[in-house]
């Protein structure tokens, strides 16, 4: 079997319009989960030891199930209970809640590694809770742990390819689709692979810049 | 002084864990004093302090300040423990700078001063920015407003810290051990302004230090406290030549002997 070059080219556009659904699977993914994370580990934090244990159990739960588990779960489950969920919203849920859990361990870290002197001129200052966490605990926070959330986000960006297992139409269902057409899988997968390596390297590359960039800033150089 | 105190402390106690660090701890505190509370480490000065700022609370005793309570409140004719809002009220009469100045890393000097200003205070960001320069300038630092914490030398910071604390214009301020953590040639200039808002501010102050010879300078009165009481309270010329106590006189041996 050689690599038709022909037919790599004509079927690359189907294959990135693929691509966007995957972007927007990951991107949304992302911003739920980084919402969610810290839902998780604010919920932690609270007095209420019923709400921090549930979220402590929560976070863990979700951890140490499969992926692949949660997204079955979500699409083929949920209908038994009421709720139907497209492929898509299904699985940009399961790609954010399970990242979630992840992220919250990322915050979590990141909010610890803070001071006590921190919290306590916050509060000599007579700060709000809010103003304490959003003027001077976050700001800190957060820049620290850009880079790990950048890694979760490419590690995420590699995990879409799941959601083909609930018919979402992103890369490599698409692949998939195209092979079982033309009995070429060869192209397809090729190209496939080659976008992801592509667009994780460009990743990559950002983190690296993010690493630095906040590195800088700590050190005011 | 036989005016009203403006902080009154009864039968305070703190214990951590087992450890009874303040015992059936008595003070008044009259308004405008200048009173430095001296003692071996581990006497209980800097946990009264932390009490008085509301960053550890006490197992039992009151705090009133200018005749309210600090850890309690009236509820209904009965004396309860403090809420949350009765806290963050009572808090605006009081101020602290820190032994590690516990600046704000992200933020500039000029930001650390103004924030607190603006955010809890609700001065405009014209009026916080302007008061926040001035404090700034009156601790010698105007040519720093837009540097960051890490590019001031300890000194500096701590001048920040005490800027930061100004800020708020508390009625009352701590200052716990604002030289200890400090190079010994960068101790005079804080201890510069410390004299400075001595002299001229009638500010309640309220300084755990160990520098002998300048709270014997500044201090109205000087308290000597030892295993969580205060075991002298009187005027630094009586306390620093003559004091009535033998655990003072061994402590005072001790740390000017060195």
């Amino acid at each position: 079997m050689t690599f038709d070059w022909a037919f790599a080219w004509s079927i690359l556009p189907q294959l990135l319009w693929a691509l966007r659904i995957t972007l927007l699977a990951t991107i949304l993914g992302m911003a739920l989960a980084a919402t969610l994370g810290l839902v998780w580990v604010l919920l932690r934090r609270s007095p209420w030891r019923v709400v921090a244990w549930t979220a402590h159990y929560g976070v863990e739960f979700i951890r140490s199930t499969p992926i692949l588990v949660q997204i079955y779960f979500l699409f083929y489950m949920l209908p038994e209970f009421g709720v139907r969920l497209s492929p898509m919203v299904a699985g940009i849920l399961a790609l954010g809640i399970h990242y979630s859990a992840y992220l919250a361990e990322v915050y979590r870290a990141g909010i610890e590694s803070i001071p006590k002197g921190q919290w306590e001129a916050a509060r000599a200052l007579n700060l709000s809770p809010t103003q304490t966490w959003q003027r001077i605990i976050m700001p800190q926070a957060i820049p620290p742990i850009i880079p790990v959330m950048g890694n979760y986000l490419v590690a995420m960006f590699k995990d879409t390819p799941m959601l083909s297992a609930i018919t979402v139409l992103e890369l490599l269902q698409t692949a998939k689709i195209i092979g079982s057409e033309s009995f070429r899988y060869l192209e397809p997968l090729t190209i496939v692979g080659a976008l992801f390596l592509l667009l994780s390297l460009l990743a990559a590359q950002a983190v690296r810049w993010a690493e630095r960039r906040f590195d800088l800033k700590e050190l005011n150089v | 002084m036989s005016t009203a105190p403006i902080v009154s402390v009864r039968g305070l106690c703190k214990r951590f864990g087992t450890h009874e660090v303040l015992k059936q701890f008595d003070m008044d505190i009259q308004p405008g004093e200048k009173l430095s509370i001296i003692g071996p480490s581990g006497s209980g000065k800097s946990t009264f302090l932390r009490i008085l700022m509301t960053l550890e609370k006490p197992n039992a005793g009151t705090i009133e300040i200018e005749g309210k309570g600090l850890w309690h409140m009236e509820r209904g004719g009965k004396t309860v423990p403090a809420d949350k809002k009765h806290l963050r009220a009572m808090r605006t009469q009081v101020g602290m700078v820190f032994q590690h100045f516990n600046l704000f890393p992200h933020m500039t000097a000029l930001q650390n001063v103004a924030m607190a200003p603006k955010q809890v205070l609700g001065l405009t960001r014209d009026e916080a920015n302007a008061r926040g320069q001035d404090l700034l300038e009156r601790v010698g630092l105007g040519d720093k407003l837009d540097a960051h914490p890490n590019q001031l030398s300890g000194g500096q910071k701590q001048r920040v810290g005490i800027a930061r604390a100004l800020a708020m214009q508390p009625k009352v301020m701590l200052f716990d051990e604002v030289t200890s953590a400090l190079d010994p040639e960068l101790v005079g200039e804080v201890l510069g302004v410390l004299r400075e808002l001595a002299h001229e501010t009638d500010m309640t102050m309220l300084l755990v230090t160990h520098e002998m010879r300048f709270a014997q300078e500044i201090s109205d009165r000087v308290a000597f406290m030892d295993h969580g009481q205060v075991l002298e309270l009187d005027a630094p010329s009586k306390i620093f030549t003559n004091p009535s106590h033998p655990r003072t006189r061994e402590f005072l041996n001790a740390v000017l002997e060195s």
